[in-house]
């Protein structure tokens, strides 16, 4: 982000060169844009551009916060904007923890997050590509068709000024493909459709496996087809790679130092106590450049940093913006979270890994008697709660019998509590992989789970 | 239009909102923000491009305009005077005091009210989180069909989230409220009692044992279990999907797909609801639609592009987040109306079940109609009477399925919480409700034997 200084900066210097004395004051400034192509049947069903720009002021007096942002950067809106956030700082609640983040001289681990190929590529190819993915992705089967083939990408410029010390500014762009199935079998009554989705994510579309996207999506749709609902019994599960991708996700809330400081993490008594399975190793590293949200810093400007959080199985430490550290005696861990320029800063997990295992998902499943290999989990937003750890998603999946993955299952749940799943986490897969989300996903096998069917 | 194609659309509009936070016992930051653009839309073929702006000059127009039209890809020429006729005026809700109009202080003094009455309910309760937001959004919308609407839609929500502390571990409970009026609403809503009910979910919910594994009866209280139709067949009958036939709905117009007790209609005119408007976001003034009469599927939902290839009318259902989105079709109110049953025949004739008393988000597969929501507060149903308290878990079901077992209905029809429903990476505010209602099989996601 350093290495780029983005004419945005000159903005956020502007408004907070007019703080007044006493009182601290934050801009966030961004610019972007981006393309959605939607293919469907070989033609284009809807090209989306746009662009979009925003800044949000933050300013903090006698332990008050006040805040306020504009979808747009005209002059006469950022007045605005600034006379808003400062009327708002009436009504905040004195705080002794609140203040901005001040430099902390981490030093910041240089990324290129800025690929000029994507910036140039043309419209015309983006295009062709969805087109090539929708083509590859119905011809992978005959049973299967494509419900919609996407490619899009965005670029984003931003800049952080305060009056505590903070000045940074950056670049970024990324694109991906998607493509959606749908395999049909059978007739009238006996009609069945199974539904699939295959991706690929990079800085440039030269990164792109169109193959492998349209593999999947089509794998992952016929694979589920006959698919019948089991019968409830406690099972060892494995978690495909995106799964286990998706319960980190579940994971990190309860580590987020702001949930711990306000007693919202059932971990927040548990510093230094085994929470987790021995093997398990959990490490947040936004440096990793393989992290597809690998970042060089955080929502307030500080450098994006490597940090332990479960070793072995013992909680090691939880992760902290300049708010949550402050109040737990501790310094940032580099986690404050951005949603863009309309919000203040949160706290979270940035590019969250379990260390890998060395076996590959068929060694793993070879050794399994009676279990489930879990594709999907649907209702995580509604059947997971990080505050009491009670766990329930609904499921699809394959049946694993005498050591091999066998018939289709679907419309059931697997139940548990987080507690209960990290402590039974009994392997972790060596099939290790990146995907579009703020987590790595493997192969997780995770025993004494309740699948509820019929 | 100079570009030669079949249809072009500006939707603009200007919105402003408040949105106060209370937690750990301290109005945390009270924010305010300002989105104002335009979104142009251009048909050509099967194609739409779109293109998106927040610079309302006619030079920022003109450009979002061509980028729009160069991405449907026209060449070709000629200009197309269209005439507009201005819509009347179609208003459902009546506002009182316009959120503008009211003192921060008084909102931010609700947050304090319900903080003090969820912390006195019980010592058990350890945290408390709240919020208020309110908004204004003025919207335009024209296109070459001849449309030309405007609309504003005031909006008010207030929400809360307790914590309790026991033996057993944590609990929450969550409460909410939102409608599309001004802060009159708060003459009429208990702010505390909302506040006391959060408290009282959590505390309750400590005493809680898991929740059963497996197939049975579920009981779902009135004004809790919209979000079940919602998914079970709401997402199923927006003509979009059907129109690419991963609906398993799609081609069952005329067919019995629920049990005769159940009659679901989809209304964007019930004054003050969660999902009302004067007009969709393409300009169609919103109605009262008729999705299953009895049992029997009677219509799907549209917008104006699929109800303009199928040359019919739209249904009011074409909506989007915000200027810099594509309308797609949506719900708006969605409900089930009363039945023939007392709640009390339900339980009491339910020798074995759970009781859900609020239930929280859901999702459905539109493609293989399997849907799950979950339940944040339910009872074990023990010899026809609600008994012990579980805890947290999803429920599973098929929604065509689901529908059929539908087997009794009661007559104490209540609206629920306001939601926000997701489709294709887009939120909009939805509604719903239902009288109390027995489903005779769904699947339990619990962990008890």
């Amino acid at each position: 982000m350093s290495a780029f200084e983005s004419k945005l900066q000159a903005v956020a210097d502007r408004v907070i060169a007019q703080a007044k004395p006493g009182e601290q004051v934050e801009a966030f400034v961004t610019r972007g844009g981006e393309t959605d192509v939607r293919i469907y049947q070989g033609a284009v069903e809807h090209f989306v551009s746009a662009q979009s720009e925003g800044i949000g002021i933050r300013v903090i007096s006698e332990g008050r916060t006040g805040f306020a942002y504009a979808g747009t950067l005209d002059e006469s809106a950022i007045s605005e904007v600034l006379a808003e956030a400062r009327d708002n700082v009436q009504f905040g609640e004195s705080d002794e923890w609140a203040a901005l983040a001040e430099p902390d001289g981490v030093p910041i681990t240089e990324q290129s997050l800025w690929n000029e190929a994507l910036a140039e590529y043309p419209t015309d190819e983006k295009i062709d590509l969805a087109k090539k993915l929708e083509k590859l992705a119905s011809g992978q089967d005959p049973r299967v068709r494509v419900d919609d083939s996407n490619y899009a990408d965005a670029h984003g410029e931003s800049a952080v000024a305060s009056t505590s010390g903070i000045r940074m500014s950056g670049r970024e762009n990324g694109c991906y493909v998607s493509v959606s199935t749908l395999a049909d079998e059978g007739e009238g009554d006996d009609a069945e459709t199974q539904t699939g989705f295959g991706f690929s994510v990079g800085r440039s579309p030269h990164e792109f496996d169109l193959e492998k996207a349209a593999r999947e999506a089509s794998e992952r749709a016929t694979r589920l087809l006959g698919a019948t609902k089991p019968s409830t019994r406690r099972t060892t599960v494995v978690l495909d790679p995106m799964v286990t991708a998706q319960f980190l996700g579940v994971i990190s809330s309860t580590l987020n130092g702001e949930a711990v400081v306000k007693g919202r993490s059932l971990f927040k008594d548990r510093l230094g106590d085994s929470v987790a399975s021995a093997n398990v190793t959990l490490i947040d590293d936004p440096t990793n450049t393989k992290a597809y949200s690998a970042t060089d810093v955080d929502g307030e400007g500080l450098a994006a940093r490597r940090n332990m959080l479960i070793e072995n199985g013992v909680l090691k430490q939880f992760v902290h913006n300049s708010y949550s550290a402050r109040r737990a005696g501790t310094v940032s861990t580099g986690n404050a979270t951005r949603g863009g320029f309309a919000g203040t800063p949160g706290v979270g997990c940035l590019a969250l890994s379990l260390v890998p295992g060395v076996r590959s998902q068929a060694e793993i499943v070879s050794d399994i008697d009676d279990g489930l290999l879990v594709q999907s989990m649907q209702g995580l937003h509604s059947g997971v709660n990080p505050i009491s750890g009670d766990f329930s998603t609904g499921a699809a999946g394959l049946l694993i019998t005498n050591g091999e993955v066998g018939a289709p299952v679907r419309e059931f749940t697997i139940a548990s509590t987080l507690q209960r799943m990290l402590q039974d986490i009994i392997e972790i897969g060596g099939d290790l992989e990146w995907l579009p989300m703020r987590a790595s996903g493997l192969s997780l096998v995770i025993r004494d789970v309740t699948m509820s069917g019929s | 239009m100079r570009t030669g194609a079949d249809f072009a659309e500006v939707y603009a509009e200007d919105k402003s909102n408040t949105s106060a936070g209370l937690d750990d016992g301290r109005i945390e930051q009270v924010t305010s923000g300002r989105d104002r653009g335009a979104g142009i839309r251009v048909i050509a073929g099967d194609t739409t491009g779109f293109a998106h702006t927040a610079d309302l000059s006619e030079a920022g127009l003109v450009a979002a305009a061509s980028a729009a039209a160069a991405a449907a890809s026209q060449g070709g020429g000629g200009v197309r005077n269209v005439s507009l006729t201005k819509a009347p005026v179609h208003r459902p809700n009546t506002i009182i005091h316009l959120p503008e109009s009211i003192a921060k202080a008084r909102k931010v003094e609700l947050l304090q009210r319900m903080n003090e009455a969820a912390r006195s309910y019980g010592p058990e309760i350890v945290q408390v989180s709240a919020g208020y937001g309110d908004s204004s959004k003025r919207t335009l919308v024209a296109n070459t069909d001849g449309v030309f609407a405007t609309d504003e839609i005031i909006r008010t929500l207030l929400r809360i989230s307790a914590v309790a502390d026991g033996d057993s571990g944590m609990q929450t409970g969550y409460q909410s409220m939102g409608h599309t009026v001004g802060f009159e609403i708060f003459d009429t809503v208990d702010v505390e009692e909302l506040a006391r009910d959060a408290a009282r979910q959590a505390i309750t919910k400590l005493l809680a044992r898991p929740a059963p594994s497996g197939a049975m009866p579920v009981v779902i209280k009135n004004g809790s279990g919209g979000v079940l139709f919602h998914e079970a067949c709401g997402h199923g009958l927006e003509a979009d999907l059907v129109a690419k036939d991963s609906s398993v709905y799609a081609g069952k117009v005329g067919q019995l797909v629920a049990n005769p007790l159940v009659t679901l209609v989809d209304d964007g005119t019930m004054p003050g609801e969660w999902g009302t408007l004067g007009y969709d976001d393409e300009g169609h003034i919103t109605q009262r639609n008729t999705l299953i009469q009895d049992g029997i599927l009677t219509d799907y939902m549209w917008d104006h592009i699929r109800a303009r290839n199928e040359g019919r009318a739209g249904s009011g259902n074409g909506r989007r987040q915000s200027y810099q989105h594509l309308p797609m079709v949506r719900m708006t109110n969605t409900f089930v109306l009363n039945g023939p049953d007392t709640p009390q025949d339900i339980i009491s004739s339910t020798p074995h079940g759970v009781y859900v008393a609020k239930l929280g988000g859901g999702s459905v597969n539109t493609a293989t109609g399997d849907f799950v929501f979950g339940m944040t507060e339910a009872y074990l149903i023990e010899d026809g009477k609600i008994t012990e308290p579980l805890r947290e878990g999803n429920l599973i079901g098929n929604g065509p399925k689901v529908l059929q077992d539908i087997d009794m209905l009661a007559n104490d029809f209540a609206m629920g919480n306001p939601g926000t429903c997701g489709k294709d990476g887009q939120g909009v505010p939805v509604g719903d409700g239902q009288p109390t209602l027995r489903v005779k099989e769904l699947t339990i996601g619990g962990t008890a034997a």
